[in-house]
C-alpha cells in the first residue's frame, strides 16, 4: 500500500511521524510505502513569529530541518505538488515526477493574504511570516507612542493570537516606560471580544482593567495610508498611528488552481477526515474547510486519530474511530501569565484565571515543540 | 438558478457560525444565496444583525430541532 502525503507542516509531520512508528513492521516488510513532498526542506515553528515581533525569540529558533524531524524509513522528497489528479489516484510535481497513491493525505496549510485588504500589506504591521515579523520587531522598538490599533482579517490562523498581541503588546509598552503614551485598541469581526463566548466574557474584563479599549464587529475594507485610517464593512472608521493586523488566509495557490476548494480551503468530513466525495483522500489542519480554529493543536489532535485509522485500514482493513475535534489553545495574557483553552465539537471551553505555572508551561511547549513534531509527545 | 452555497458551522464554537460566514462570503459571488446552519442560538440574533450593518440580504431565519437555518444573498 502506497501511503502519499502532502505537506511537511505540523501536521504532515506528525501524521508521518505517527504512522512510521506504527506501522514500521509492515513498512520493514515492503508492504507499505509512506512517501511525502513538501516544498521545503525546512520545517517552521509558526507559533514562535509571534515571540520574534516582541523580540523574545530569533529567527534560528523557529528552524529545524526537516529530514532531522523524520523517523527513518519515510521517504521524503522537496518537490512540491502542483497537479492533483484525483480521478487517477496520483499527483504531478513541480519537477515533473508523478506520484501514484493507495491512500492520499492533504496537509498544505494556509497563508497569509493581506492583500486582500486594499492598503493593508503597504501600511500594516504583522507577525505571519519571518520577514513580516523582523519588520514589526523594528517598528516596535522605533515606536514612540501613539493610537495602536489591533484589526483581525477571517478566516485567521491561531484564534488566540489577537489577544495575545494585545496583551502582549500592553507589558511591551510597560516595561518600555512608555505605556501611558500608548493607546491600546482591539477591533474583531464579531460581535464579541473573541468568538469563544467564555474567553470573551474572560478578556473584555481584563482589557478594561488594563485600559485597553476595543470596538466589535469590525471587518477591514480597506486601509487609507494617507491619512492613517481602517475603513469597515460596517461602516465605522479607526484612526491609527500604528496599525497591526492579524491577517485573513486563504489555502495554498496549488488548492486553488487545482479546483479543490473555495479559497484553498478543501470540503472535508469533519469525523472521518475525508475529502467531501473521496474515501481514500484525507485532509487534515489549515487545508480543511471544517469550521473549527486554524490552530497547531487542532491538527495535533486531527492526527492522532488519522495515524490510528490509517494503521487499522492496513491492519484490520477499516478505521477504527471518529475524530471528536479536540483542539487546546494556549493563551498568552501578557508576558508572564497565561492561561488555555480547551474544547471539541459538543463540549465548548471554560478558561481559567491566568497563571504564571501555564506561561512557563507555553515556554518550555516552545521548545518541546520539536518533540512533538517528532510524534512523541 | 445556481445552487445555495451552505456554510454549516453545527458545533463550531471557534470561529464559530458568523465568522465562517464572513469567511465564506469572501469567495461567493455578489447574488449568491448562502445558508447557514448554526447549533448556537446566538447566530440567529447576530447573523442577521451583521447583514444589517454591512447590507446584505437575510432571506430566511428558522429553527428546526435545534439547528438554525439562516439564509441569505451576498449583494455587494
Amino acid at each position: 500500500m502506497k501511503i502519499l502525503i502532502v505537506g511537511g507542516g505540523m501536521g504532515g509531520t506528525i501524521l508521518g511521524n505517527n504512522l512510521a512508528r506504527r506501522l514500521a513492521p509492515e513498512m520493514r516488510a515492503g508492504k507499505v510505502q509512506l512517501k511525502m513532498l513538501s516544498a521545503s526542506d525546512k520545517h517552521m515553528y509558526q507559533p514562535g513569529l509571534l515571540y520574534l515581533a516582541l523580540g523574545r525569540m530569533t529567527p534560528d529558533e523557529l528552524y529545524r530541518d526537516q529530514v532531522s524531524l523524520l523517523e527513518p524509513g519515510i521517504d521524503f522528497e522537496v518537490d512540491p505538488v502542483v497537479s492533483f489528479e484525483l480521478d487517477h489516484n496520483q499527483v504531478k510535481t513541480k519537477s515533473g515526477k508523478t506520484h501514484g497513491y493507495d491512500i492520499l493525505v492533504i496537509a498544505t496549510g494556509s497563508r497569509p493574504v493581506p492583500e486582500m485588504i486594499p492598503g493593508l500589506a503597504e501600511n500594516a504591521e504583522t507577525f505571519y511570516t519571518e520577514e513580516t515579523a523582523l519588520k514589526m520587531f523594528k517598528r516596535l522598538q522605533a515606536f514612540q507612542g501613539g493610537r495602536v490599533v489591533i484589526a483581525v482579517g477571517v478566516p485567521h490562523k491561531c484564534p488566540m493570537a489577537p489577544l495575545e498581541i494585545t496583551f502582549m503588546l500592553h507589558d511591551y509598552f510597560k516595561d518600555r516606560g512608555i505605556r501611558d503614551k500608548v493607546e491600546l485598541h482591539y477591533t474583531y469581526p464579531v460581535g464579541r471580544v473573541h468568538s469563544l463566548e467564555n474567553v470573551a466574557k474572560w478578556a473584555a474584563p481584563e482589557f478594561d482593567r488594563l485600559g485597553i479599549t476595543y470596538e466589535t464587529l469590525f471587518n477591514m475594507k480597506e486601509v487609507d495610508g494617507a491619512n492613517k485610517v481602517v475603513k469597515t464593512e460596517e461602516g465605522s472608521e479607526a484612526k491609527y498611528d500604528l496599525l497591526i493586523t492579524i491577517p485573513a488566509h486563504k489555502g495554498m495557490e496549488v488548492i486553488e488552481s487545482n479546483k479543490l476548494g473555495a479559497g484553498g480551503f478543501i470540503p472535508t468530513d469533519k469525523t472521518k477526515l475525508t475529502m467531501e466525495g473521496r474515501t481514500n483522500v484525507y485532509v487534515i489542519g489549515d487545508t480543511t474547510n471544517i469550521p473549527i480554529s486554524k490552530a497547531g493543536s487542532t491538527v495535533h489532535y486531527q492526527v492522532e486519530t488519522l495515524g490510528e485509522n490509517l494503521a487499522a485500514i492496513v491492519k484490520l482493513g477499516s478505521p477504527v474511530r471518529e475524530h471528536d475535534g479536540k483542539v487546546f489553545c494556549f493563551i498568552e495574557c501578557g508576558k508572564d501569565r497565561a492561561t488555555y483553552a480547551t474544547f471539541n465539537y459538543t463540549v465548548p471551553p471554560d478558561p481559567k484565571p491566568p497563571t504564571r505555572a501555564v506561561h512557563w508551561f507555553k515556554m518550555a511547549y516552545n521548545k518541546l515543540y520539536w518533540t512533538s513534531a517528532r510524534g512523541l509527545l | 438558478m445556481a445552487e445555495r452555497i451552505v456554510v454549516d458551522a453545527r458545533g463550531s464554537f471557534c470561529p464559530g457560525p458568523l465568522m465562517e460566514l464572513i469567511a465564506r462570503l469572501k469567495f461567493a459571488a455578489v447574488g449568491e444565496e448562502i445558508e447557514v446552519l448554526s447549533t448556537d442560538k446566538g447566530s440567529a440574533a447576530d447573523i442577521p444583525e451583521w447583514l444589517r450593518k454591512v447590507g446584505h440580504e437575510l432571506l430566511d431565519t428558522r429553527e428546526e430541532a435545534g439547528v438554525w437555518h439562516i439564509a441569505l444573498r451576498k449583494s455587494k
